[in-house]
């Protein structure tokens, strides 16, 4: 077709590429080292990838949460008031008119309850933001060229930094209730590193889900809500299932919301001994944390080459 | 091969009978009320797409061309004949329905809209568009000045400490171009960045373009003014309903495109 071009002649080319020697494009473009484009790289090259924007990934994900109260009067501020004012609402439901404290004093029960909420909506939100990563910033996705992970990865990250502020209010709340700092708060950093790598895996398959399918996006909320009611947010798993058998409340204690919860509760809370815990909770913690994270970010990284397409 | 005597000319993009398909879900009878959403569920004929009430949009039909390293080559043709489109499937950005691309290196659109954020200062918007391109921190420090004071957004008082959402839509788009111009790119795509801002800019931009097309190898350039066609490109390609409709030098396929549209 480029000779046709150059001899001056109108070239309606709806014909393969043929530049001049026979080659098939495939041909010609091995010759020259060309490569497909859009192709998805080998896993260890796409982690390679994935590091090299990690600049990006960080400042997006603080740019998401800049972004989110900049129009609010009382700006940063309700990274704060926010949470405060959720523990309200609970703690007065649950609290205050249901009475779920059931065998827990209030010195317990509140910070219990705190703890809970802030930890399952850190999970939540990831997952609710993770559905939404590819499908909801298609723009994106089309315009740039970088590896499609950093999107969820950097939501799960926004949301972590978000608990984070979280976190003051619990302190300030369990302070309060008379648990003061003590050694076994240093586990809160554990904790919290493994439930971001749940909360990340969790995010980069939800995002693959979500990609293919946005309508995960309405149905995920009532998912979460049974979730959450199953999980032992707002009460004691053991203590409400007591006239069960057995084996229901450690299966429903092993689920990895309810470890990471209890965790943090058994780390900061002073009435919250190791009783409390499931058997092997340390393994069964690292267990999700790991296999989601590597089965989340395999299964998201086989569609690479497919995200962007409307 | 086309011109011997000036030895082996080097590809750069090689497009092999490429088709886009675009789907488009629930736009098929045009109801959007829920009661045909769902018969269109329980009508499931078959499990082709079709029958799920997804609409296909066939963007790009069968497109092939070679692009060899130092042409500029301009894309043009009407409304919605598939011009972007086949650039973000050349960038690797749109996955293709049939067919291959190859490319040497990684093409760039030049475009960092998506990943700005209108909440946000236009400080924080270099950094995050340059972030966003694959530019280190190092380099978007070492550029910063160049870009805020090609954008010109600082000639009438502070405004790059202001969030995005205050700027004109003239101004927002300068800035705009001046982050996705500031990264030097191997084959660059311009999808009509030349018609952003005010007369000054636009000199100052096509200044930039012409600066950028030396250093990369390949450049394409949409647009709807033949006559920044005419002053950058060498090539043209004519789409016209998402097919190679055309493809020659500048002043032939130019001649006859204005011919089609009447001019």
């Amino acid at each position: 077709m480029s000779e046709t071009t150059h001899d001056g002649t109108v070239a309606v080319t709806a014909t393969p590429a043929s530049p001049g020697e026979g080659l098939t494009a495939a041909q010609l473009a091995a010759r020259h080292g060309l490569t497909v484009s859009g192709a998805r790289p080998p896993l260890g090259e796409y982690v390679r990838q994935l590091w090299g924007r990690r600049h990006f990934i960080v400042a997006f994900s603080q740019a998401k949460l800049t972004a989110q109260y900049s129009q609010a009067k009382l700006g940063q501020l309700w990274q704060v008031a926010t949470p405060l004012l959720n523990a309200a609402v609970y703690f007065s439901i649950f609290g205050l008119i249901l009475e779920a404290d059931r065998g827990m004093t209030r010195e317990v029960y509140v910070p219990f309850l705190v703890t809970g909420v802030f930890l399952f909506t850190f999970t939540q939100s990831s997952v609710m933001a993770g559905v939404r990563a590819i499908s909801g910033n298609l723009g994106l996705v089309r315009a740039l060229h970088f590896p499609r992970a950093s999107l969820p990865i950097s939501f799960a990250l926004q949301q972590l930094q978000q608990l984070l502020f979280s976190m003051i209010v619990l302190f300030a709340v369990v302070i309060g209730f008379g648990s003061y700092p003590r050694p076994s708060w240093l586990l809160i950093v554990p904790v919290l590193a493994l439930q971001f790598l749940f909360n990340t895996g969790l995010a980069l398959a939800m995002a693959r889900a979500g990609a293919k399918t946005p309508d995960l996006a309405q149905l995920m909320p009532f998912i979460m809500r049974t979730w959450m009611y199953a999980s032992g947010v707002m009460f004691s798993i053991p203590v409400f299932l007591a006239d069960h058998p057995g084996w229901i409340a450690t299966v429903l204690q092993w689920n990895p919301a309810a470890v990471y919860m209890d965790l943090m509760r058994f780390a900061l809370i002073d009435g919250y001994g190791s009783e409390n815990l499931p058997d092997h909770v340390w393994a069964v913690a690292c267990g999700w944390a790991v296999l989601f994270a590597v089965g989340g970010f395999v299964y998201f990284w086989k569609a690479e080459e497919r995200y962007g397409r409307g | 091969m086309a011109e011997p005597n000036t030895g082996e000319r080097v590809p750069t993009v090689i497009a092999d009978d490429l088709h886009i398909v675009y789907r488009v879900n629930g736009a098929r009878t045009g109801k959007g009320s829920a009661t045909a959403a769902l018969s269109r569920i329980l009508r499931r004929g078959g499990s082709d797409d079709t029958a799920r009430g997804v609409r296909k949009v066939h963007a790009v039909r069968g497109v092939s061309f070679v692009a060899y390293r130092g042409e500029a080559i301009g894309l043009i043709g009407s409304n919605g004949s598939g011009k972007s489109t086949l650039l973000r499937a050349i960038a690797g950005l749109l996955p293709a329905e049939r067919g291959k691309v190859y490319t040497d290196g990684q093409p760039s659109l030049l475009g960092v809209n998506a990943a700005l954020m209108n909440d946000l200062t236009g400080e924080r918007n270099v950094i995050l568009g340059g972030l966003a391109m694959g530019m280190s921190r190092e380099e978007i420090k070492a550029r910063y000045q160049e870009i805020v004071d090609f954008s010109g957004i600082n000639d009438k008082g502070d405004f790059i400490t202001l969030p995005m959402r205050t700027y004109s839509s003239g101004m927002a788009a300068r800035l705009r171009f001046s982050i996705a111009a500031a990264k030097d790119h191997d084959v660059l795509m311009i999808d009509e960045a030349l018609a952003t801002g005010d007369r000054a800019f636009q000199k100052r931009s096509e200044e930039r373009i012409r600066e950028l097309r030396k250093e990369a190898g390949t450049v394409f350039l949409v647009s709807h003014n033949n006559k920044s066609i005419r002053d950058t490109c060498n090539r043209v390609l004519w789409l016209e309903r998402g097919e190679l409709r055309m493809d020659g030098p500048t002043d032939e396929v130019l001649k006859e495109y204005e011919k089609f549209t009447g001019k």
